[in-house]
């Protein structure tokens, strides 16, 4: 009797923990807005917070946060609306991504921004599909995201054009004609700006040694190890924050010589940090170059430091990530697009994104007629190993 | 002289990261040896030390944090058994089993909500992280401790259980549970002391990974935890020098596989290996006949 009793009591313990998961949602929902009265529109936010990616994702977030402190209220068929932003978390997995994407769904956003890292992006793209929900990528890159689809947008450049400016960059910099390009298996992202580096150093007249690694793995010894002994001249590494902290320290006290080349998710302070008084020689390639418009940086950096909660997602400091910069415009594109649209409903919105045009931080941002943004410069950074920042060394496009 | 510098590397990784998981195969296989029970937490166990080390060094010098880590961890070993485990003495060991994979969620769960997580940057332990050059291979100074500092560990631990009176009351209790409880043997103290030298060997095993590998997630104890669990069964699950051979023999063959350039099947490697082993020989290298699987 008395073990039933108690049987009964862990079960009930257990549903309301259940419960309890469901209604933490909400609560996670109003973050970043006071008790909105009125008119709201919801502006869906599709981020990992948690992951391999979790450190780009939040501070992509940050971007979307900060636009909407700046900027909490849109005028939708001559009536203010207060924006209110839905972020959930994608765990920067795959399998997450749709349950992650109908939450949003359920939650009823007109448009959903996001998501940083392109497998989850093409993960979740179906859930907001089905629901005619329109997504604006921020800085996801690859090619098949916006491909055969009408409600997938991006702000950003993809994968061919970025690889291509990062394969032109090798060559023409260090002269080289060997790359190690380290991809990882079942990253979309990853092995995509992989392949198109290949193709196009290959193009070139250049030869590239392939090889993966695979999730989970932390030990990239070997790695550096073959790249050494091939004789590469450039080691290109387009792979997660995470991994990269883990390279990058590997690279140094392993001594490896050659320069470390990876595309935008390596714009972030977990690489300088990481980088910091060590003897690497790290660049990437980006969307923005901190000092680009230096009244952004210092509205941001205010921001930033007086808020700890977003200082500790911005990795501890101020240091303004291209990432976050991305965020930003993308709020703003979809304010556009609502203004435009004159209402709330998705299909609407959806309609009207095709039209939007829009000068944010990091440039003129229209779309073309698959839903990606116009775009032939990309930024290459150097990280500054004595300084922790990052120094700017060209703005780069695809000669042709 | 060439072919030596150029492979040495991969060899010294294997060594080194061999290591590693052999101080974290001997938690598995000690405690499998006495409680018939597969640990699932004891990676995550790993994990948590690391991470006591990344935030106990901001707020202490490092010896002190040294000695915390290591401190913490065998409590927390101590205490996941007393609280998890102990209660279920006479249920099934499926029962048992299943609370340890709770355990492993929790652990992880909590690594999660306490970093938010995000990759912790290990700090960087003087001495042990420094670069050094051997036969012009460059390293961290720890690829070379390692396998020396295992094996130091590993002959005091086979000292300890052969000629001291806990040795002798875990070599009973492994042997027969029941008959030695009737002989008069505190079994719940000798079960705690195995969870204790578990512990303090997986913190130990973490300074050394971490060093090396330098991002701490709440993942970070599933691989090499589950590597280590390999590495038990492909030693014979119960025999603390299979485990150790057993560790060195997948740390070192992972990365020459990695090393030949089929890096895509370093891991299945590891798994198919411990297939063909179960196959030829279903107690694994050193294991003892008849045991009860589980």
């Amino acid at each position: 009797m008395k073990k039933r009793v108690l049987s009964v009591l862990l079960a009930a313990a257990m549903l309301s923990t259940l419960l309890a998961g469901c209604e933490k949602k909400p609560e996670a929902a109003a973050d970043g807005t006071e008790a909105a009265s009125g008119d709201v529109v919801t502006i869906g936010v599709f981020e990992p917070a948690s992951g391999d990616n979790g450190a780009g994702g939040k501070q992509e977030t940050l971007g979307i946060q900060y636009a909407n402190y700046v900027t909490p209220t849109v005028e939708i068929g001559g009536k203010e609306y207060t924006v209110q932003l839905n972020i959930v978390d994608n765990e920067s997995s795959n399998d997450k991504a749709p349950s992650a994407a109908a939450t949003l769904v359920s939650a009823g956003a007109s448009v959903v921004l996001g998501s940083y890292g392109s497998g989850v992006s093409i993960a979740g793209s179906d859930t907001f599909k089905e629901a005619g929900i329109p997504v604006i990528g921020v800085t996801c890159t690859n090619p098949q995201i916006t491909e055969g689809n009408t409600h997938y947008f991006r702000i950003c450049f993809l994968d061919p054009f970025q690889g291509t400016v990062l394969a032109n960059f090798s060559s023409d910099n260090f002269g080289a004609k060997k790359a190690y390009v380290l991809t990882k298996l079942g990253d979309d992202y990853s092995t995509g700006l992989g392949h198109y580096f290949t193709e196009a150093f290959e193009a070139l007249g250049g030869e590239v040694i392939e090889e993966t690694f695979q999730e989970g793995n932390s030990d990239f010894t070997s790695y550096i190890t073959s790249a050494k002994n091939e004789g590469a001249e450039v080691f290109f590494a387009p792979s997660s924050t995470e991994v990269a902290a883990l390279l990058i320290e590997q690279a140094a006290s392993q001594g490896l010589e050659i320069p470390l080349l990876a595309g935008d998710t390596w714009d972030s302070n977990v690489i300088l940090n990481a980088a910091e008084g060590k003897n690497v020689d790290i660049y990437v390639s980006t969307f923005y170059q901190e000092g680009g418009n230096p009244e952004f940086d210092a509205g941001i950096k205010e921001w930033i430091n007086s808020d700890a909660t977003a200082k500790a997602n911005n990795g501890g400091d101020d240091t303004v990530s291209g990432l976050t910069v991305m965020g930003y415009d993308a709020y703003y594109v979809a304010l556009e697009a609502l203004k435009a649209a004159g209402s709330t409903d998705p299909a609407a919105v959806n309609e009207a994104l095709w039209d939007v045009t829009y000068t944010g931080v990091s440039g003129d941002i229209s779309f073309n007629e698959i839903g990606d943004a116009n775009r032939d410069a990309a930024y290459i950074k150097h990280a500054n190993t004595e300084t922790g920042a990052w120094d700017f060394v060209a703005e780069q496009s695809v000669a042709e | 002289m060439e072919w030596i510098t150029k492979n040495l590397p991969y060899l010294m990784a294997g060594i080194s990261v061999g290591g590693q998981y052999a101080l974290i195969a001997i938690g598995y296989t000690m405690v499998y040896g006495i409680l018939r029970l597969i640990n699932f937490a004891h990676g995550d166990i790993f994990m948590v030390a690391g991470l006591i080390m990344v935030y106990a060094v901001t707020v202490m010098p490092m010896p002190l944090a040294l000695l915390l880590v290591v401190v913490a961890t065998v409590a927390l070993g101590f205490l996941v058994e007393r609280a998890a485990y102990k209660p279920l003495r006479s249920a099934p060991r499926m029962s048992v089993m299943i609370s340890a994979i709770g355990v492993s969620y929790l652990l992880q769960n909590l690594a999660l909500y306490i970093t938010g997580g995000l990759s912790q940057q290990y700090p960087a332990i003087p001495w042990l992280s420094d670069t050094v050059t051997i036969l012009g291979a460059t390293t961290k100074r720890v690829t070379l401790v390692t396998p020396v500092l295992t094996i130091i560990l590993v002959v005091v631990l086979g000292l300890l259980i052969k000629y001291t009176k806990v040795g002798m009351a875990m070599r009973a209790a492994s042997r027969d549970f029941e008959t030695s409880q009737l002989m008069g043997i505190k079994i719940n103290s000798v079960i705690s002391m195995t969870f204790v030298i578990g512990s303090f060997l997986a913190a130990v095993g973490s300074m050394l990974y971490f060093t090396n590998y330098t991002g701490v997630t709440p993942t970070a104890g599933a691989m090499p935890g589950l590597k280590a669990f390999v590495a038990a069964v492909f030693g014979g699950i119960g025999s603390i020098p299979g485990a150790v051979i057993g560790a060195f023999i997948i740390g070192i063959c992972e990365n020459i596989i990695k090393g030949v350039g089929w890096t895509t099947f370093s891991d299945a490697f590891t798994f198919a290996l411990l297939i063909v082993i179960l196959i030829a020989k279903p107690t694994g290298l050193f294991g003892e006949k008849a045991i009860d699987k589980v």
